[in-house]
């Protein structure tokens, strides 16, 4: 028998399109009418595409980040000389520098970090505008505004990596570039410079909600999928009227772990694991340099650092001896 | 229509499927890797080798063949040929013994002793390559005599870092990537290109240029302490200059960053292993004959000789290890020339 629940659904229903509620706001913005059924969208989601809302927000959003993107790409290409060949061919390599140390937090020429604190600048308003739009649209639609406050979290990491740090530390040199694997390198560098992020309990933190986010994610569509064939994915009708697929969900945790989270709950344990992952990685961040120098001689100075037994001769550092 | 859709995806996702095979398969060693613990349990500090590289490894890491050496006594060379500056105190039997090993290390098959000499008058200096032979033999004895701290009773001779190349195939030049742009685009500040000198990451390849040109050159970015002091530096693009130079030891040396360091702590002495105090003295020699000897000799070499930059060719720990934790598996290069050790 075809199945129409969980994920790639193998058989899809199309009626007329969903439009949605009437619009409540008066204006030039409208919801654009259009929509079209697509066979692969409806795989794995919804098949309806559309209607979409651009806006005013959505589109400053839009052309700042075309902006930003345009920098960026266009000097990863310059970077080689227009050759499209080796940009493709190097692109994981390529990117945009932040400017060098002896600027500080000065405006240097473009081609020593000004195009890369031009893309940031641009960067940074087309996710800010992107913001006020999520938050502007679920009040549009009477929503509560969760997403955009789980996304605020995300841009406060983004924030401290490019911004706010940066002039803490009062150096442009400080932050991250535009880059696919020089933003790995750069934070690899950036933890052997500040002796080790693990110390960092903020960083620990961040990767308890990480993870911990993917477990619960994890869990919760496991249990939905679990109990979907007793319309147990009507989360939402389960949540005001518990059903069979509710009992035996939460049966289910209780047997195997002794407590269940509830059809509600799970939602706020999974919004605030997401949120608290760049909340905390933040501070972590934002600690690094500013008031921690070395985050392993931190950890030793509060007992959290241990030692472990001595297994070789190590050496004398030669710079203590003859004086340095 | 389903069809057509279905098929055009079939045939995009089996080329992007084709180039994500050549992009990264072929650039990765198969496994299984020999993984040998050797720090304290739970410390991770493990050293990684592919055997199947084993053989072609020892392969090209093979100690040169030996000549015996030739006991001591005889007239001096320096009394039997004229202009001999630095090996007179020599027999004339153990420097024509040296001679002709230089020659077999160093020179073209098809140009032997003419490659440096001009056979008619083996007395002149009008070749280059006298002069940085000469040169190069002060340095193989300053090594020697100086960091045995790092070349231990092993020492070097020519043949550690030529190989029987003219130009040892491990020395390295100033490099520039591939040409940018330049004008008012980005600058590349000297990375984020692939480059053999930064192990093919993203890190400066100038590293090398900052580093070991000179004997100031200030390599350690984790701090003392554990809270600011007020001083800023060094910053997180030094830090990656500093990686740059490990990441070119570790790949020069065939070992992980564990080979010399507990990762956890990667400044700290106590729990760093023996060979890193070896590794610090081979910097500072490096640093040392890249200044002191082998820059100079810019001004004598062809430009056939000199990087695209118009600089020497320098040397860094892959120049003399090639790809082993000691040079051709530690054998002693010393024996048949005692005085190249410039004792």
């Amino acid at each position: 028998m075809a199945e129409y629940q969980n994920i790639f659904t193998r058989v899809q229903v199309h009626g007329d399109p969903d439009l949605g509620v009437p619009m409540s706001e008066e204006g030039i913005w409208q919801r654009n009418g259009k929509t079209q059924i697509s066979y692969l969208a409806g795989k794995i989601g919804d098949a309806q595409v559309g209607p979409f809302y651009l806006g005013f927000l959505g589109l400053c959003s839009i052309v700042c980040g075309v902006i930003a993107f345009e920098i960026i790409g266009l000097n990863m290409w310059a970077s080689v000389n227009w050759d499209p060949v080796q940009f493709v061919r190097l692109l994981p390599w390529l990117a945009l520098e932040p400017p060098a140390a002896e600027y500080g937090l000065s405006i240097p020429p473009l081609a020593d970090g000004g195009w890369w604190l031009m893309a940031g600048f641009f960067l940074t308003l087309s996710i800010m505008f992107w913001w006020l739009r999520m938050y502007t649209r679920a009040r549009a639609l009477g929503m509560g505004t969760h997403v955009a406050w789980a996304f605020a979290s995300a841009i406060w990491l983004f924030l401290v990596l490019g911004l706010i740090r940066p002039v803490l530390m009062g150096s442009w040199s400080e932050a991250v570039p535009f880059g696919i694997f020089p933003h790995l390198d750069w934070t690899a560098a950036f933890s052997i410079r500040y002796g080790n992020l693990f110390y960092n309990p903020f960083h620990m933190l961040s990767i308890v909600f990480l993870y911990g986010s993917a477990l619960l994610f994890a869990m919760h569509g496991a249990t939905i999928l679990a109990v979907s064939r007793f319309g147990g994915d009507r989360e939402i009708e389960q949540i005001v009227d518990r059903g069979t697929a509710s009992e035996r969900a939460a049966l289910f945790w209780r047997w195997t772990m002794g407590w269940n989270a509830t059809m509600e709950s799970i939602h706020r344990w999974a919004w605030w694991f997401a949120v608290l992952c760049t909340l905390t990685g933040g501070i972590g961040i934002l600690l690094t340099g500013t008031v921690v120098d070395n985050w392993y001689l931190w950890g030793v100075k509060h007992g959290i650092a241990p030692a472990y037994p001595a297994v070789f001769d190590a050496p004398v550092d030669p710079t203590l001896m003859n004086g340095g | 229509m389903l069809d057509g859709i279905k098929q055009g995806l079939g045939i995009v996702g089996a080329v992007a499927a084709a180039l994500l095979f050549v992009a990264f398969f072929l650039s990765w060693e198969t496994p299984p890797i020999d993984s040998a613990q050797i720090g304290a349990d739970g410390v991770g500090m493990v050293q990684h080798t592919n055997p199947r590289l084993a053989a072609s490894l020892e392969d090209a890491n093979q100690p040169p063949i030996s000549f015996g050496s030739i006991p001591p006594g005889g007239d001096p060379a320096g009394e039997v040929y004229q202009n001999v500056q630095v090996l007179g105190d020599l027999s004339e039997d153990e420097f024509n013994h040296l001679m002709v090993a230089m020659t077999e290390w160093v020179a073209p098959v098809e140009e032997g002793c003419a490659y440096c000499h001009n056979v008619e008058n083996m007395a002149s200096d009008e070749l280059y390559t006298k002069h940085v032979s000469r040169r190069m033999i002060q340095m193989t004895q300053h090594i020697n005599s100086t960091y045995e701290s790092h070349v231990k009773q092993t020492g070097v001779n020519c043949y550690t870092c030529h190989r029987g190349n003219q130009v040892p195939e491990y020395a390295w030049v100033e490099e520039d990537g591939p040409k940018t742009a330049a004008g008012m685009t980005a600058d590349r500040q000297g990375q984020n290109v692939p480059t053999q000198a930064a192990a093919y990451s993203t890190l400066p390849y100038t590293a090398l240029e900052t580093l070991l040109t000179s004997q100031d050159a200030q390599i350690r970015v984790a701090k003392a302490a554990a809270l600011p002091m007020g001083d800023q530096d060094p910053g997180i693009k030094d830090a990656e200059v500093t990686y740059s130079l490990m990441m070119n030891m570790s790949d020069g040396l065939g070992v992980n960053c564990t080979y010399c360091h507990n990762s956890r702590a990667f400044r700290n002495w106590e729990q760093s292993t023996p060979q890193r105090l070896t590794a610090w003295h081979g910097i500072q020699m490096a640093q040392d004959v890249n200044a002191n000897y082998l820059i100079p000799l810019k001004a004598r070499l062809p430009e056939n000789r000199l990087g695209p930059a118009g600089d020497a060719p320098k040397a860094t720990c892959s120049t003399c290890h090639q790809g082993l934790p000691k040079p051709m598996y530690g054998a002693p290069m010393l024996e048949d020339h005692p005085v190249l050790s410039g004792q």
